[in-house]
Formats: structure tokens, sequence, C-alpha cells
């Protein structure tokens, strides 16, 4: 497998594909700014709530939109993320009410993604989840645990229902495997910001940028940052270097944190219109 | 770069892999350097045959069990030992490898996860014996079932982190411990402690545990003259199974035979019979039969046996199978403790409720088998650290 030169195989899919979410980083890119990206797992704080939650996004300026497919054993996940896998999955969200949110985002005309663990793919069957993505108006999918060696039957079923396959680069990939994992990424590549599991910090990791800077010696393909990213300043400080910026665990905060659901709503939004300003002051 | 990626990828078959956040991946190729190097260096070998000999307590020896073996069919039952070695159970093997192999990659922190916690007390050893800080990930669950394990534990000088996250049990002590090793991973080697994960660790610690089998081998030969009829293990991860199995895998008329935790039953849906009663997937950086549900959760496993209660099994155990070169039963929770028990009265043997169902499994096929047959059983650990469970289960006060 990956007999094909990295070059090869990015030039493949990125010639081919324009997806919502290509397009979305590319006009981001126009204004000379970054990408708001935000996420949420499907059925979190509940089915209906997710929804919400997908509008709030919209309505405070959210670029992309990651809906979280809840996994039983998160182990890129902190505690945040992983009280509200524990919340969804206690209300039996599974695949059905993952493509119901992910076309509640792209509905509202929001780039979407969703992002899952490689063994609920794997159980829906390869092929069906990717063409469940396309047919759900989805842009591509980010999988956390699912590396490029074991991509054979992914690349091929993605390529098939053209979506974008995104994966996660980390501070600890070398120089000699990056381009292999970068080669096969479409939308954008997942840099992580630091050695870590998902959650809120008081700052973004300086290795965010070293990252970047060496993923854009071999890839022209945007990147974008996430781990640890929750404030307007952090995503200031991101997209100066970044193409996209990537929030998670600080919208989930705010929703746990949140006397009620209108409330919560209202903090999200809130947020989300904090980070967008953010995105656009970076450079 | 074909061959060599191949190596590298670490498959059984369709089984097997690296299905782990990028971040490990840099980990993973240079524990697997590190193997591949220890492997083909002597100095390594001398160094491990050194410790073996004078900590572990190796060769473990061969017992025969007689009177166990009237209720087994009157097959001739031999008993490998491994309960006899240094804390107590098969773990030691593995752990002394990789905790050689950790130095020699210059960490000085190890994090280990445990379910019944010999793994864990295993690793807490030979971090005291190497000067090694140890962090041990356990089930709070366990904690409670095991209190005397998670005692020894800090008595050797291990921090034990009860795990309150999803089930409270062994596979939540993995994701937090990979969770652990994914943030730590320069200075912290993961002292997996089974024949699972992401490659390399399915091979490598079934590497260290071939000697089981490669002892045995030689033990029933030279005490009957012939090679054993059929090989019991009991499964969990699997990783004493396949120590035992391994060695014997070209041996075609030798019977390889692994028992799972049937807990209530493989139709109750209360067991952690993985090969029995899951399907495949992918759980913990590997591939293999899981237990999951229809959106591919795993599902909780249940056995009275903390070590074996895992919704996962090694990949090695799942192409085996599927192969048909070894076969994989439940025993019941029931089964297992008539065996305990009757393993204590008859030899004066107080096995670990984990290997209780491999004797539960040897009284099955013995009887199938007939008196003629030779039945080879690791008896990976010893039931100190399960006496209270069975005086519980059997209604003796403490």
């Amino acid at each position: 497998m990956l007999q094909l030169q990295p070059n090869t195989l990015e030039l493949s899919s990125k010639v081919s594909l324009d997806t919502p979410l290509d397009q979305v980083l590319a006009r981001a890119k126009s204004e000379n700014r970054a990408a708001l990206i935000a996420y949420i797992p499907a059925g979190f704080p509940s089915h209906e709530g997710c929804k919400k939650v997908i509008a709030a996004f919209a309505a405070g300026g959210v670029d992309a939109i990651e809906i979280g497919f809840p996994y039983s054993d998160p182990v890129m996940d902190g505690p945040t993320i992983q009280a509200a896998a524990v919340q969804s999955l206690s209300q039996g969200t599974g695949a059905k009410e993952v493509f119901e949110s992910l076309k509640c985002a792209t509905d509202l005309g929001v780039a979407a993604v969703v992002m899952t663990y490689w063994n609920p793919i794997e159980r829906y069957g390869v092929e069906k989840f990717a063409e469940s993505i396309a047919a759900n108006g989805g842009s591509g999918v980010i999988t956390p645990d699912l590396t490029v060696e074991e991509s054979r039957e992914w690349i091929k079923a993605t390529d098939h229902s053209k979506i974008n396959r995104i994966y996660v680069v980390a501070p600890s990939t070398s120089d000699a495997r990056l381009p292999k994992v970068t080669g096969s990424c479409g939308g954008f590549i997942y840099a992580a910001s630091l050695m870590g599991v998902t959650g809120t910090r008081s700052s973004v990791s300086s290795s965010a940028a070293d990252l970047v800077a060496r993923i854009r010696r071999s890839s022209d393909t945007p990147v974008s940052v996430g781990l640890g990213v929750s404030t307007r300043e952090h995503a200031k400080s991101v997209a100066a270097y970044a193409d996209g910026v990537i929030v998670g665990s600080a919208f989930i905060n705010v929703l746990l944190e949140a006397p009620d659901e209108e409330s919560g709503l209202r903090a999200v939004k809130e947020l989300a219109e904090q980070l967008a300003m953010g995105v656009r002051e970076g450079r | 770069m074909t061959t060599q990626e191949e190596k590298i990828i670490g498959h059984f078959g369709p089984y097997g892999g690296r299905f782990v956040p990028e971040a490990l991946i840099g980990a993973l190729e240079e524990l697997e350097q590190a193997h591949i190097a220890a492997a083909s260096d002597p100095a390594f070998a001398a160094e491990l045959d050194h410790l073996h000999r004078t900590y572990t307590g190796r060769p473990s020896i061969l017992t025969e069990a007689p009177r166990f073996a009237e209720y087994a069919g009157g097959a001739r039952i031999l008993l490998k030992r491994e309960d006899l070695n240094h804390t107590g159970s098969h773990k030691i093997n593995n752990v002394l490898g990789q905790a050689l192999l950790t130095k020699r990659m210059g960490k000085k922190r190890i994090i280990a996860e445990t379910g019944a916690g010999q793994h864990g007390v295993a690793s807490a050893t030979v971090a005291a014996l190497m000067g090694l800080e140890c962090v041990v990930y356990m089930g709070e669950e366990d904690t409670k079932r095991q209190a005397l394990n998670v005692a020894r534990m800090k008595l050797l000088g291990a921090t034990v982190v009860p795990v309150t996250s999803g089930s409270r049990t062994l596979k939540d002590a993995i994701n937090e411990a990979m969770r652990d090793w994914v943030t730590n991973v320069e200075t912290t080697h993961y002292l997996l402690g089974t024949v699972a994960g992401p490659h390399p660790f399915p091979t490598m610690v079934r590497d260290f545990h071939r000697i089981i089998g490669v002892e045995a081998r030689a033990q029933v030969l030279e005490l009957t003259g012939k090679l054993p009829d059929a090989v019991l293990a009991c499964v969990g991860g699997g990783s004493n199974a396949i120590g035992i199995f391994h060695p014997f895998i070209d041996d075609v008329s030798v019977q390889l035979i692994g028992l799972e935790a049937g807990g209530d039953g493989v139709s109750t849906g209360r067991h952690a019979a993985t090969i029995s009663g899951g399907t495949p997937g992918v759980l913990h950086g590997t591939r293999s039969y899981v237990l999951q549900d229809e959106n591919g959760q795993t599902v909780e496993s249940h056995s009275i046996s903390a070590g074996l209660d895992y919704p996962g099994v090694g990949p090695e155990h799942a192409f085996l199978h599927d192969i048909g070169r070894a076969q994989y039963r439940a025993i019941t929770d029931a089964e297992a403790m008539e065996a305990f028990a009757l393993l204590c009265k008859t030899e004066g043997i107080i096995p670990a409720i984990e290997t209780a169902h491999a004797l539960a499994g040897a009284m099955q096929v013995g009887r199938e088998m007939g008196p003629s047959a030779t039945l080879l059983l690791n008896l990976s650990g010893r039931g100190d650290k399960d006496v209270a469970t069975a005086a519980q289960y059997f209604g003796i006060e403490l």
C-alpha cells in the first residue's frame, strides 16, 4: 500500500475535490484570515440540543463544524470531551444521530465534517460511512486514531465518495513521516498543538507554530490547529500562522457550566463571536 | 521499503496493526527498533536469562496432577508452574524484558495498566529492581476487588491511580494509560501487560512469554518422550496463552485450546469471551475480536476474574482462531470456581481464578480425549490474591 509518492497522492485528491470545506478555507485565505472550526459531539447536550448548538455556531460566525461521533474509549480526549461523550452515549447516540447532526449543519449552509475514532466507521461499513457523509452534505472525516498505514480501504472509500480525509499530526511526527501523512490529507491538515489530549489550557503551546512551519515545508494543504485553544486571544495567536483554528472543549465547558440550556446556547454564540473576532485579528 | 513497511505494520492476517494517535507513532517505532535490536543482541539475551535464573526463578517446573486428572477423564495432566515465578504469575516474563528495553531507550518512567493487579505488581516490582519511576493505572472497581495487590504495589514504591472513567475496569485503565503516554511519551515507556495494543506490543510481549512454551515443550518431551496432545491456557488479553502456544504452532498434532471467561454464560451477554462471543473490530490500537454493539461502542465485559475481564483479545489469537489452528471455548464463572476448588483439594495448589478457567477446560477436554491423552496446561498464576473472592464465593467466613 501507499506505493505512490506522497505528492502524487496529494495531487490526486486535491485536484479532484472541491468540498464546502475546501471552499470555506479558500475563502478565509482570500480574506487574509484564519477559519474558525468548532466541535460538538452528536447527542450533546442532547440530540435536539446539539442541533441548537449547531445553529448557535452558525449564528456566531463559525466557518466549519466538526460533529463528534461519541465513542466509548476516546484515548485522545481529556475529561471534558469524555464527559460529553458519556452524556451523549447514555442517551443512545449512534451513527443515525451523527448523520442527522451533520445534515443539520450542512442544511444551514455551514461546511461540516465528522470527527470519529476508527472503530465506529469500521462497524458501520467503511464504504457506506463515506457515502453517508457525502449524502448528508458532509465535506469529510477527521480520524484521530487512523494511521496512513491502515488507510487502504478508507482512501478508496473517501476517493469514491469525494470527501476529505483529515489526519491529525503531532509535534512528535518526524520530518521524514510528515509528508506521508499530510500528503493523504484533504480539506485541512489537523495539527495537534501539543503532546497530549483534548482540553482547555491557559495558553497555546509554542510547539504548534513549529509544527505548522514544518508541515508547510512539504505541503500546501491548509493547516488547522487544535488542542488547547479556547479564547479570543488564543485564536488570535494561532491565526497568525495557521489557516484554521479548532475549538472544542471550550464550547463543551460553556454548556456544562450553564445553569440552563438557553443560557448555555447564548454563551456558545457569544464565545463563537469572540473567537470569530480572534481569527480575524491574527495577521 | 515495501517489505520493511509490511514488517513494521505488524499484522496477523487481517488483525493487528496500529490504530493510534499520530503522537504515538514515533514512540512505537522507537520501541520496535529497540525490540529488534535486542532480539539479535546476545548481551540482551544473556542479561534477561540471568535475571530469569536469579530473580524470576526460571525455569519454572512441570508438575503432574494425577489426583486432579481423575476428574478430567483420566487424561495425563501436566501443569507448567508459572505460579511459582517471583510475583506469582507469568507476567514477570514480559515485564523484565520490557524494563530492560526501557533502560536501553534511556527512559526513566514506566506506566502500566492492571486489572487483577498481577501486571501492576510485576511492573512495580521490576521498577523497584531497576530504579524506574512507576505509575499504575487501575480501574476504581478493580482497586476494590483487588485491594491486596494495590497495597503490594504501594509497598513496592509505585503510584497507583484509580481510574474513574467509563466502566472503571481494565479497559478504562488502558485508556488512561494511553492518555498519559500521549502526554509524556518522551520520558515514559508504556509497559503494556498483554499481547494486545498497537504493533509492536502483540509481537514483543509474545516473544518475552515464549520462554514458557519453549521450556514446557522440552520438559514434556523429556518426561513423556512425546509431544502433548493438547496445550491449554486461559485467555483474557491472551499473553500466557500465546506464550505457551507459540512454540507448538508448527507441531500440527498438538491441539491449542484457549479458555475464555464465559461469566454467566455467553448467551446471557454477561461475559468476557471475546472470541467466542465478539466480532472483529478495533480497540486499544489493534484490530482483533471485540465485544461491541451495533455502533462500534465497546460493551462492558463481565467475569469473576478481574484479569480476564477485558472486552478485547490479542490479534494473534484472533488469527489463530480464524485459520483454525487454535480453538477457543468459554468457561463460566461457576465452572471455573468448581475447578478452582478441585485443584486446591486434589493437588494442594491454589490457582489464580484466571487460571481456573484453563483447569475447567482441562476437565472438559480430558473427558473428551480420554485417558490416553496428555494435556499440558499453563498454570499461569497463583491464587493468593483471590482468597477473599473465593472465600466469599464458597461462603467461608474471613
